[in-house]
């Protein structure tokens, strides 16, 4: 217990005494985990981005709008029947303008109102469980006939129409964002990671002499590395904790007013900001910490 | 351990009369092995350069001795190899009985702690008080907060230093910080004492004040090894004197006379020989 005592203010004096190298140690680390901060929710946000792109993907199949009950319902067995789809929902017409009325709002609605007939054809929206099946089930639905010419399975069907282009479209595009914020983010990972341990090494580097003087009167090699093992987690601690605090500001000031107004930016508060918190000032402590213990192992060396 | 036998061995003997003492130790047949004990060994620095051959020698314990010999001769080396800075090509280096090549690297810093070391250079935590400096010494072997309350500053006092016990190793001169230097090597009261050339970097009155508190570690029955170049010093202490050169053992004798004086007929003595004035500062180590 007393040992603990002695370490943690043997850090504490370290820390003191050589104010100049541990600020700058902070500082690496604020960046570090700022970076870190921004980075997480941007890539996670992403990637759910593209999952939700890919879990509404689907098929619709317009009918014409004499369609008979009892052909409508034949169609909707056999649809259910084709491989890889998972669900077959019928939208009368009726629901079809109520789905319209939900989305659109102000003076559309309005006009939507004014219309004395329903523009809308009755449709069945197909589920597919994976997209790259798209292709597979459009062409079980319209078949190629003996001239060449395709034709759909039942004669009610007026056309097929898919989403893919704009779907493959998105996931191309978020894709390619997410690799890329991911190679940023490693290389700025790495980048900073070796600037702390530089920061690190610099600041033990300048006591090297204090290290070889405790091992000459018989300390062991743990009871000269604690002490800067603390003081690397007080280092990690203190620079997480400005980083953390940095971009609680940031999210109250910019993220959150525009979460209210956007869609959009509601996806990047996905992410819980205390598990983010959580992770981001463990690893920096466990950085700095990690990073003080294997850059004293050079100096240890008996 | 048979360091820690002789550890409270020595704490007896402390109450004793230094002549009763001295008979003890050489009346009866020693039954324990020499604290210092070297069997042929050799050391090779990576490069090639043969620092010590062959060498062969034992030290007794309470035994005062100097190893002589130019610069490169090897006594640096001597001093590292009994501490286990450098592990020798060939040869056993044994402390107390024991084989200290034979011990894993995990009791090699248990190993320094029962042997203090004086350097030429002090080697003193420059960020530390002359207090703290000595404390560490303590710190490192687990030893509870109030005792090192109670023994830090006894031994500053008894170095003469304690005037300047807050003061940081820069702010004192070159005597006092080998003071300092010897009192963290002492403060554990180890049975080995090494010092390194400790009277290199000062002048001849500094060094008889840090001879005469050698001489006084020695009395308490601390085997004192000294490392020096100061032939002078030397002839006028008149202890066992090993001679080193280009790595080998070439004179080891014991021109001895003197065991029995105090530290102050010492101090006199040798302020005499060597024909300088004792300064106060002396002094204030006599009256301990």
């Amino acid at each position: 217990m007393s040992r603990a005592v002695f370490f943690f203010s043997e850090a504490i004096r370290a820390l003191r005494r050589s104010a100049a190298p541990s600020i700058a140690a902070i500082v690496t680390i604020v960046v570090t985990t700022l970076l870190l901060g921004v980075l997480i929710p941007v890539l996670k946000a992403s990637g759910d981005k593209t999952q939700d792109v890919r879990d509404q993907i689907g098929l619709n199949v317009f009918l014409f709008n004499d369609a008979a009950r009892d052909e409508i319902d034949a169609l909707g067995s056999e649809l259910e029947t084709i491989p890889h789809v998972e669900g077959v929902e019928f939208v009368s017409r009726k629901e079809a303008i109520e789905v319209l009325a939900g989305r659109v709002e102000g003076e559309l609605s309005e006009s939507l109102g004014e219309l004395n007939s329903n523009p809308l054809p009755p449709s069945f929206a197909i589920d597919i469980d994976d997209p790259t099946n798209l292709g597979a089930v459009t062409a079980s639905i319209t078949k190629t006939g003996p001239a060449g010419d395709r034709q759909p399975i039942s004669p009610i069907v007026d056309e097929v129409r898919d989403a893919r282009q704009d779907a493959s479209k998105i996931t191309r595009v978020t894709g390619a964002v997410t690799v890329v914020l991911a190679i940023l983010a490693v290389l700025l990972l790495i980048a900073s990671l070796m600037l702390v341990g530089n920061t690190i090494r610099l600041s033990i580097y300048a006591r090297r002499r204090e290290v070889e003087v405790m091992r000459l009167v018989g300390a062991t090699n743990w009871f000269i590395r604690w002490p800067f093992m603390i003081e690397g987690v007080i280092v990690g601690l203190a620079g997480a904790a400005v980083a953390v605090g940095i971009l609680w500001l940031g999210k109250v000031t910019v993220v959150d007013p525009l979460s209210d107004n956007l869609n959009l930016v509601d996806s990047l508060s996905t992410m819980g900001f205390l598990p983010l918190v959580i992770i981001l000032v463990s690893s920096a402590m466990i950085v700095s910490a990690l990073g003080s213990g294997i850059t004293l192992r050079r100096f240890l060396r008996v | 351990m048979a360091l820690t036998r002789s550890r409270s061995s020595r704490g007896r003997a402390r109450g004793h009369d230094a002549s009763t003492r001295y008979e003890s130790r050489t009346g009866a047949p020693a039954p324990k092995p020499p604290i210092v004990a070297l069997k042929d060994a050799t050391v090779v620095y990576p490069g090639g350069h043969v620092a010590l051959e062959r060498v062969s020698l034992e030290v007794a314990r309470g035994e005062f001795a100097f190893v002589v010999g130019p610069t490169g001769c090897g006594k640096s080396t001597l001093i590292k190899l009994l501490i286990r800075e450098v592990e020798p090509a060939s040869g056993d280096v044994e402390i107390a009985g024991h084989d200290i090549n034979e011990m894993p690297h995990k009791r090699v810093p248990k190993l320094r702690r029962r042997i203090g070391t004086v350097f030429q250079d002090f080697k003193l935590l420059p960020n530390r008080t002359v207090y703290d400096n000595v404390a560490y010494a303590l710190q490192v072997i687990g030893e509870s907060r109030s005792e090192i309350r109670r023994k830090t500053p006894e031994i500053i006092r008894l170095v003469g230093l304690q005037s300047k016990i807050h003061n940081y190793p820069d702010q004192l001169s070159g005597g006092e910080q080998q003071r300092v230097s010897i009192a963290r090597a002492f403060v554990n009261h180890p049975p080995l004492l090494l010092a390194d050339e400790p009277t290199g970097n000062l002048d001849p009155e500094t060094s008889i004040g840090i001879m005469q508190l050698l001489y006084r570690i020695n009395r308490t029955g601390t085997t004192v090894l000294v490392v020096t170049h100061d032939r002078e010093m030397v002839d006028k202490m008149r202890r066992r004197v090993i001679q080193l050169e280009e790595g080998r053992l070439i004179r080891d004798e014991v021109s001895g006379g003197y065991h029995d004086e105090s530290t102050r007929e010492f101090a006199a003595r040798l302020a005499r020989e060597l024909d300088v004035e004792p300064s106060t500062g002396v002094n204030d180590i006599l009256d301990w």
